[in-house]
């Protein structure tokens, strides 16, 4: 349990850092503002040229961009974070820091920063989605809220095995800036339902990075679309992919040298 | 008498010997970090492929077309897209920020060219090899979604001259908002706001024509068409010789504009600028 008590440490002084920058929060709340509001336009302009894609309504597909929005925010908050100071950590030699700690290095790179103020956009996120279900028909059931839950949880899981993954890569090929404008750039296709993609680019979405099981999953759940099938088949992804992971992990750092070496 | 015009030829000249060096300077470095360069391209095509992607199933559902737009007219626009967008990406605004922050400007103030120059003729530079990493993607995402493109010649001609025009528009624009960071370190929120402006004005999520009536008329009042919507129009569409040469001259005046904006807004944010290491 140590384990949790160190990841609970680190994001509480995190916090802490970030409260000392209070008009960040304002400046994030106008960012989250002009992000919905952008989904939004792009939303009404597909709509006045059509009544249904792929079978999804307009306000199905509102509270699939409010999940996509939740989502991004906590990639935003606790993922990114960690992966951009990796890779900063690889590239100057400075990863000696987190190695020579006791505990285990893939849990302290993965704490190690919190930018709390980006949670505005889960809080936007949380609200499209809000307005989006009540604009549908069918109501909402205990099931599928948990299912939801779960699903969401799993997406998380599955967005910072990739995102490792990728980062990981820093350990071969040093410069690595611009990979994330490779995965927001890849993260904007969670906008829409992925059944809309050609087939290649679905099973590529779904498998080899998974934005379809991360979004789309969670949007099905709560608009009752989703299979059992679906989400025990994530559940085992997850799982399969988080000992890839680690495993990879373990060979990254075997290609590290460090600042004094 | 004699020495004034002399004098001056000189300074052209060193000034084009600074731009070649300095976009030689780009090619060669940039052409070591290929594969950055590719993750930054893949991750910008995915934009236009996810516009695509909706507006071929949306024409699709509707018979074959959105307002007299078929999948394949679809196609041809957002890959001249990737094209555009390429060319289109500058010294921006953000990277003012950075430039200020990091006290780079102070040793770049003191050379005898503005720091400008050297903007315009590195990422003209860049330009070249990001064009030749490009050609791959653009046969790919072809073979793939299979565009309906038949440029003339003419639109040849005006589409290489029109990508220029975008790009020195944009420079022009971007730099005088990155002017924004003598003033303040949270530019990051006017920035956002200038984007989505830019996202919905330009062509760049939808060709114009998709927009309301009023939304196509404000277009036209704004920089933003000639960055996006009217290159690409010019190779994919079917314009008229009159809106081609038109559209130049339109670049023309809004690259003025912008240089002017710019001029002015460097003038009084350099008073402000006080050093940071060097």
């Amino acid at each position: 349990m140590n384990v949790l008590r160190v990841g609970w440490l680190y994001l509480k002084v995190g916090v802490l850092n970030e409260l000392q920058y209070r008009v960040n929060f304002f400046v994030q709340l106008f960012q989250s503002l002009i992000q919905v509001g952008t989904g939004l336009v792009v939303l009404s302009l597909v709509y006045s040229h059509t009544q249904e894609l792929n079978g999804w309504r307009e306000s199905e597909l509102l509270s699939l961009l409010g999940v996509q929005i939740l989502l991004g925010g906590v990639i935003h908050t606790f993922i990114q974070p960690n992966m951009e100071k990796l890779m900063e950590d690889v590239q100057q030699g400075t990863l000696d820091y987190a190695l020579t700690k006791p505990e285990d290095a893939q849990l302290l790179i993965s704490v190690r920063q919190v930018r709390f103020w980006q949670l505005v956009e889960v809080i936007s996120g949380l609200v499209l989605l809000v307005v989006g279900l009540t604009g549908t028909r069918s109501s909402v059931g205990v099931l599928d809220g948990l299912a939801f839950v779960l699903a969401l949880g799993l997406g998380a899981v599955l967005v910072y095995c990739f995102w490792l993954i990728v980062t990981i890569g820093a350990f071969w090929i040093v410069r690595m800036e611009h990979v994330l404008e490779l995965f927001e750039g890849i993260y904007q296709t969670g906008r829409w339902p992925v059944g809309v993609y050609p087939g290649w680019l679905r099973y590529s979405l779904t498998f080899l990075v998974p934005v379809a099981f991360a979004v789309t999953v969670p949007a099905e759940a709560v608009t009752s679309r989703l299979h059992a099938l679906t989400l025990l088949g994530a559940c085992g992804f997850a799982a399969v992919l988080l000992v890839f992971t680690r495993w990879l992990w373990r060979i990254g750092l075997r290609r590290y040298s460090g600042a004094s070496a | 008498m004699q020495t004034q015009p002399l004098l001056r030829e000189g300074r052209a000249r060193s000034l084009a010997a600074f731009y070649l060096a300095t976009m030689r300077t780009a090619i060669a470095t940039q052409l070591q970090y290929r594969v950055a360069n590719y993750f930054y391209m893949l991750g910008m095509v995915a934009e236009p492929v996810i516009y695509l992607v909706v507006w071929s199933a949306i024409a699709r559902s509707n018979g074959g077309s959105v307002d007299g737009i078929t999948p394949g007219q679809f196609a041809a626009y957002y890959i001249v897209w990737t094209l555009v967008r390429n060319m289109n990406i500058v010294f921006g605004a953000p990277f003012w920020e950075w430039r200020i922050r990091q006290g780079e400007l102070s040793g770049q103030l003191l050379r005898p060219l503005h720091p400008l120059h050297y903007d315009l003729a590195y990422f003209a530079g860049w330009k070249v090899v990001v064009v030749g990493l490009w050609v791959p993607i653009a046969l790919a995402l072809s073979a793939i979604f299979h565009p309906d493109l038949h440029p003339s010649g003419l639109q040849i001609g005006v589409f290489v001259v029109a990508i220029w025009g975008a790009y020195l528009i944009r420079s022009m624009f971007q730099s005088t908002i990155g002017m924004l960071n003598f003033w303040t370190t949270r530019g990051a929120a006017v920035f956002d706001l200038y984007m989505t402006a830019e996202l919905l004005l330009s062509g760049r999520l939808v060709p114009l024509r998709l927009m309301p009536g009023w939304v196509q008329t404000l277009a036209t009042y704004t920089p933003f068409k000639w960055t996006f919507s009217f290159p690409i129009e010019a190779l994919a569409g079917a314009p008229s010789t009159r809106t081609l040469l038109l559209g130049l001259a339109q670049q023309l005046l809004w690259a003025v504009i912008g240089l002017g904006l710019f001029s002015v807004a460097w003038r009084s944010a350099i008073r402000r600028f006080s050093a940071v290491g060097g």
